[in-house]
């Protein structure tokens, strides 16, 4: 599903330049559940920026369920991000003054899907995050972790090949967190391709794959048992 | 870019952020209205300088008898000029070329009776040239003519008020009334638009006058009416040699300037007109500068709704907006709300000024108004440079890596 072979980054920080990623192979194959650790600093977040076509890189390949992903230009990228990518961040990134169904739906917007599918296609993912009820409401209304699993059905609304989750659960507390991994496991069972880049040891572990960076290059990659999150729910 | 989806979007925008809309959709209404209103006060302004010459012909000399200040070939200073039905003659014969009709003018005022009812009115002998002078019209009757002037009738042109006063609901025509001791048949009634002044006026040949008067030939002024073709600079002209001709027949001195007066109308109109269009201009330069203003009113909100929505921008690029929607969106907001507000201000403006009418005509403003194209003009061109003010942030905001908008806090 994805394919990175010799990526390399560096920012340029007045005069010095800040080589972030140094050499990085990777690839992830469909239906994987990748946690991304590491301290700041390490690139992570970097690696997820140019893995969400949010970033460029400098050197390297980088392809994506088979298409090559490079000299995009912005209106391409764009088309990309929204074929290929749904992202959930760590400050939630909902629209304030949109209800939570109208963020839910604003992929799909963008995707030039009728009216009325918009509306039917984010009720259906707003009631698999438990959450239609609340779709009327604005995200000001909303709790932390309420916010968060509108994200993760805002991010699957376009129904993309590949979840990308930049600590999901870093603004959350530990109950919440554990709610929210939860969701998170149960679309990767259903087949889903997630990353998840996190710090926190425990939230790593219930991934199925733990990569971990240091220092912009890959110092450890292996699989792991999977801890199942609703134990603590 | 004009589908429903859009459109709704915009909306949705607009909607749910209400004081946004409010304060850039209100600076550019005021802008709109401001320049309207204003526009409309100097074209008021440039309407009270006309009517102040509409009344009368503005081809027109009016000569008033003075003292001289200066004495000359035997004659002392101080000495009273006096005009009298020779000096008519004489003008009449010298310029034929400028002169197109003269008369005389005597006014006296005294106690007009008719029955019961008298007033005190101006009564003013005149030639029948004098109907071009002041352009009165004759509501019903005639006015005097030739034959009046040289058999001294006894006819008098009254002004409508006085047949008002003096007759109330009465046909004054052919009726005789008392002026000062005379009795004077009305054969006509006429109207002016200078007012009331104006209308409680009574004509009488200035021969029967001077007849009444001990049959003097004197006479108050002299009022000329210049051929029209003669233009701007031939009325200089006139004006001068008609001086001249005037001096040395008066024995007055070249350089004394108190003998006597010459109103020329022409001349009066110009310079009044040339105030008016310096008027116009400073009210163009003030309405201008309020669009101006207006401009920079939306642009400034413009660029802080762009910055405001910076993150916005960022998360709708992370979902999958082109650069091109991101663009045309915030584009069409702005110039959704300045093309309504725009439309707002304007017929705002327009209704002011109509509503307004006369009643700040004590402000020298009268009937102001605005040309539907001014107006029109004034909106299209807020409207373009509040779209190019949106226009510029949105493409700078559409330009930035979805990665830094998300990080804007």
């Amino acid at each position: 599903m994805i394919e990175i072979k010799n990526l390399h980054k560096s920012y340029k920080m007045g005069k010095n330049s800040l080589h972030v990623l140094k050499g990085i192979d990777f690839s992830v194959e469909e239906g994987e559940l990748v946690a991304i650790m590491g301290s700041s600093g390490s690139g992570k977040s970097t690696l997820l920026n140019i893995l969400g076509m949010l970033d460029e890189l400098d050197e390297g390949t980088y392809t994506l369920d088979g298409v090559p992903i490079k000299n995009l230009n912005e209106t391409k990228a764009a088309n990309y991000r929204n074929k290929f990518l749904g992202f959930i961040f760590q400050s939630f990134n909902l629209i304030n003054y949109k209800s939570a169904a109208e963020n839910v739906a604003l992929p799909l917007y963008y995707q030039r899907v009728s009216r009325k599918e918009r509306q039917e296609k984010a009720l259906k993912y707003l009631e698999q995050v438990g959450l239609k009820q609340w779709a009327t409401h604005l995200p000001s209304e909303l709790s932390g972790g309420q916010k968060q699993r509108v994200a993760i059905a805002r991010a699957m609304a376009a129904e993309p090949k590949v979840l990308l989750a930049d600590e999901p659960t870093g603004a959350l507390d530990s109950t919440t967190s554990y709610e929210v991994m939860d969701l998170i496991q149960k679309i990767n069972d259903q087949g889903n391709t997630i990353l998840v880049v996190t710090h926190e040891e425990d939230i790593a572990h219930m991934c199925k794959r733990i990569v971990h960076l240091k220092d912009g290059v890959i110092v450890e990659d292996k699989k792991v048992e999977q801890v199942r999150a609703a134990q603590y729910v | 870019m004009f589908s429903r989806d859009n459109w709704k979007e915009i909306f949705e925008t607009i909607q749910k952020n209400k004081l946004r809309t409010f304060l850039s959709g209100f600076t550019v209404a005021l802008g709109i209205l401001i320049f309207v209103v204003l526009y409309g006060f100097g074209n008021g302004l440039i309407n009270t300088f006309n009517e102040f010459f509409e009344d009368d012909a503005t081809n027109t000399f009016y000569i008033f008898p003075g003292r001289t200040s200066m004495p000359y070939k035997g004659y002392k200073s101080n000495r009273q000029i006096e005009f009298d039905n020779s000096d008519i003659a004489d003008i009449e014969e010298s310029f034929p070329l400028f002169v197109e009709y003269i008369s005389p003018r005597v006014d006296r005022s005294g106690l007009v009776k008719y029955k019961n009812e008298s007033n005190n009115y101006t009564t003013r002998g005149v030639s029948e040239a004098y109907q071009f002078a002041e352009k009165t019209m004759i509501m019903k009757g005639r006015y005097l003519n030739q034959e009046d002037i040289k058999d001294k009738t006894k006819y008098a042109v009254i002004g409508r008020l006085v047949e008002k006063d003096l007759f109330k609901n009465e046909n004054a025509l052919g009726k005789y009334i008392d002026i000062t001791g005379s009795a004077f048949k009305v054969i006509g009634v006429f109207q002016d638009d200078a007012g009331d002044d104006e209308e409680r006026r009574i004509y009488i040949p200035y021969t029967t006058r001077q007849l009444i008067e001990k049959n003097t030939d004197k006479i108050n002024q002299i009022v000329i009416g210049f051929k029209p073709e003669i233009g701007y600079t031939g009325a200089m002209t006139f004006e001068r040699k008609l001086g001249d001709f005037i001096r040395e027949k008066k024995f007055i001195d070249p350089n004394d300037q108190r003998g006597f007066f010459i109103r020329n109308v022409a001349d009066q109109l110009k310079q009044n007109q040339q105030f008016a269009g310096v008027l116009q201009i400073i009210v163009g330069f003030v309405a201008f500068g309020t669009i101006i203003a207006g401009i920079i009113g939306i642009s400034n909100i413009m660029v802080f709704v762009v910055k405001e929505r910076t993150k916005e921008i960022g998360i709708r690029k992370a979902l999958g907006a082109t650069p091109k929607s991101v663009i045309s969106t915030i584009l069409l907001e702005s110039v959704f709300i300045t093309t309504i507000s725009g439309i707002v201000g304007m017929i705002l403006g327009v209704a002011m000024l109509s509503s307004l009418g006369d009643t700040l005509k004590d402000y020298f403003i009268t009937n102001p108004f605005i040309n539907m194209g001014t107006a029109i003009f004034a909106t299209i061109v807020l409207i373009f440079f509040g779209g190019l003010a949106g226009y510029i942030p949105a493409r700078r905001a559409a330009r930035i890596k979805p990665i830094v908008a998300l990080r804007d806090e």
